[in-house]
């Protein structure tokens, strides 16, 4: 069974804000759209958003490291905020185990975002019903891109590659081996939701810089050794002038 | 929890028309098998169709709840797995049986379908009656476990709630039983009141045990599992949104300790003392006690239900540490 997931890797994320813009931007002009901008340009802006990108400070002054996290909905195998919704708007596809909400069913209780422990859902105050990430369902299957560009928007949006889309259920899926490698985790693990978007912890990057390494020795086409021209050793015009 | 009005209002004001009709239909029961006295005028039909009106506005009262009230009957499709779902058969349901009794009992034209053993008439009315208290029951479990089913709610998961909302609705039902047999004179008053005061009572018993439940809950999740990383002192700096958000809006209410405290006192008080109070005065005293008595609980009940919300803490608010 497949299920499509994002993973995050925290190790790279800048807290750019692009992924946020893009969904924002492909959602807002898609099937999920239009989702709302209250005062987008005075001073208290607000709006549906699908992910939104949080930061922390993690550790005392001065030893403190800044911790952006982007956050929308997991996707969750075992995705308590499914059966609670009277209407079936809520439901997660067999075959990809995205969790979707129909618009047009949905009644806007509010039910399901009760339900959800992570705040992944959204009520969008013109449309009033219940939007969260589709994982860009109208765009990962979409024919008329192409292939490369059949991902969700946010992972290709990404400056620093720190979205990773994938099938977590394939092991050679990139995404399955970014959790392997990497120490992927899950939120709140201790819910039982199995969420399916996994985050990558911040790891230690270092690097022993060897002279060898520099000298590329075991390299036949080496040009260290050349060295720049030797300086020349007859009389030049600098020795004879002053200016 | 931010309180949603609506949905205080639909489960104090059901609650008090179930709690009603069980009276009613109860005490008829009583009546037939001779242990209360048949009255002169038999009030049950203006009761129960009482009741049905409590439960029709209550009804209203839901639909301003949502978004698009116009699809709510959309809502009756996923009976098999959300609560709310079976919520939303089990009020029609409850209504239109409470209705057909009330219609009955109020026209006279009730006939006889059978005897029970020697002298126990077992009629349309009292057929559909006990119809509607299989829908009234299941009508309380199914509105108390929209709330006690969500385990992320660590205040609202616990048996305790469906307990509080049977008793409530019960004794508020009662206490406006009272009320009406006061007014109507119907020999029921002893019954009604004495057991308006034994729910109100063990309401208050049930409450309370789910306040000193929830004074000592488990923690919330930690901000070190909703994000994963795990060191002791993580301070947030951005919650990703400026003017707040509907999980700001939503989930975290503003309110001080003192309207807290105010508010728990209030509907201790309001919602259980004072009927019980009220309720000590004898049937010969004025209908003017009781109505007071129902008046106040029902306050009681709405701060009570306020409360209910404001005490349950949304998981998801450890992701809005601070607003900037
Ligand atoms: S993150 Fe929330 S909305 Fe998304 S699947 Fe999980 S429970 Fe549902
Ligand atoms: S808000 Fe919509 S999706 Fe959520 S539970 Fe209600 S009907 Fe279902």
């Amino acid at each position: 069974m497949t299920q499509l997931a994002l993973v995050i890797d925290l190790n790279t994320c800048v807290g750019c804000h692009a992924c946020v813009t893009s969904c924002k931007e492909w959602n807002t002009s898609g099937t999920a759209g239009p989702m709302v901008d209250r005062n987008p340009y005075a001073a208290e802006p607000t709006g549906t958003f699908f992910n939104r990108v949080q930061s922390f400070e993690v550790g005392s002054f001065p030893n403190t490291q800044t911790v952006h996290f982007p956050k929308s909905c997991l996707h969750c195998e075992d995705p308590p905020c499914v059966p609670v919704c009277p209407t079936g708007a809520s439901y997660k596809r067999p075959e990809d185990g995205v969790v979707l909400v129909d618009y047009d069913k949905c009644i806007g209780c509010e039910y399901c975002s009760w339900a959800c422990p992570y705040g992944a859902r959204e009520i969008d105050e013109q449309q009033k019903v219940m939007k969260k990430c589709t994982l860009c369902v109208d765009r990962i299957y979409d024919q008329s891109l192409p292939e490369q560009e059949r991902k969700p928007v946010c992972v290709l949006s990404c400056p620093t590659s720190a979205r990773i889309y994938g099938d977590i259920h394939d092991p050679e899926s990139e995404a399955s081996k970014a959790i392997n490698d990497a120490g992927g985790y899950q939120l709140m693990p201790e819910w039982g939701t199995e969420p399916a978007n996994h985050y990558l912890p911040r790891r230690k990057v270092k690097i022993t810089v060897h002279q060898e390494d520099l000298q590329r020795a075991d390299n036949p086409l080496r040009k260290e050794d050349r060295g720049p021209r030797a300086p020349s050793t007859r009389t030049t015009l600098d020795d004879s002038t002053s200016w | 929890m931010k309180p949603a009005l609506s949905v205080i209002f639909l489960t104090t004001l059901i609650g008090a028309g179930q709690g009603l009709y069980l009276a009613y239909y109860s005490a008829e029961w009583f009546v037939m098998l001779n242990i209360l006295p048949a009255a002169q005028v038999d009030y049950s039909g203006y009761a129960a169709g009482l009741s049905f009106l409590l439960l029709l506005t209550g009804l209203l009262a839901s639909f301003f709840h949502l978004g698009h009230p116009e699809r709510a009957w959309r809502a009756a499709a996923m009976w098999r797995t959300s609560w709310l779902s079976r919520e939303v058969i089990a009020l029609p349901a409850a209504m239109l049986l409470i209705l057909v009794y009330a219609l009955l009992k109020m026209s006279g034209n009730d006939c006889l379908v059978f005897m029970l053993g020697e002298n126990i008439p077992i009629s349309i009315a009292t057929l559909a009656g006990f119809g509607a208290v299989l829908a009234v029951c299941a009508l309380f479990v199914c509105t108390a476990m929209i709330y006690a089913c969500l385990k992320f709610l660590r205040q609202w998961h616990s048996p305790l709630t469906v307990f509080n909302f049977i008793l409530m609705g019960c004794a508020s039902g009662f206490t406006l039983a009272t009320a009406i047999s006061t007014f109507a004179r119907d020999g029921r008053f002893d019954y009604f009141s004495g057991m308006a005061v034994f729910l109100t009572l063990s309401a208050l018993i049930f409450r309370y045990a789910s306040l000193s439940r929830n004074k000592r809950l488990r923690g919330p999740p930690t901000l070190q599992s909703a994000i994963g990383v795990h060191h002791p002192n993580i301070r947030q700096l951005s919650q990703g949104a400026m003017g707040g958000s509907f999980n700001t809006r939503a989930f975290i209410h503003t309110y001080g300790v003192s309207v807290l405290r105010l508010a728990r006192r209030g509907f201790l008080l309001m919602g259980f003392i004072v009927p019980v109070i009220l309720l000590q005065f004898s049937a010969e005293a004025s209908v003017l006690f009781f109505a007071i008595a129902f008046a106040s609980q029902y306050l009681g009940l709405l701060a009570e239900r306020w409360y209910f919300f404001i005490e349950a803490e949304h998981p998801q608010n450890v992701y809005y540490q601070m607003i900037s």
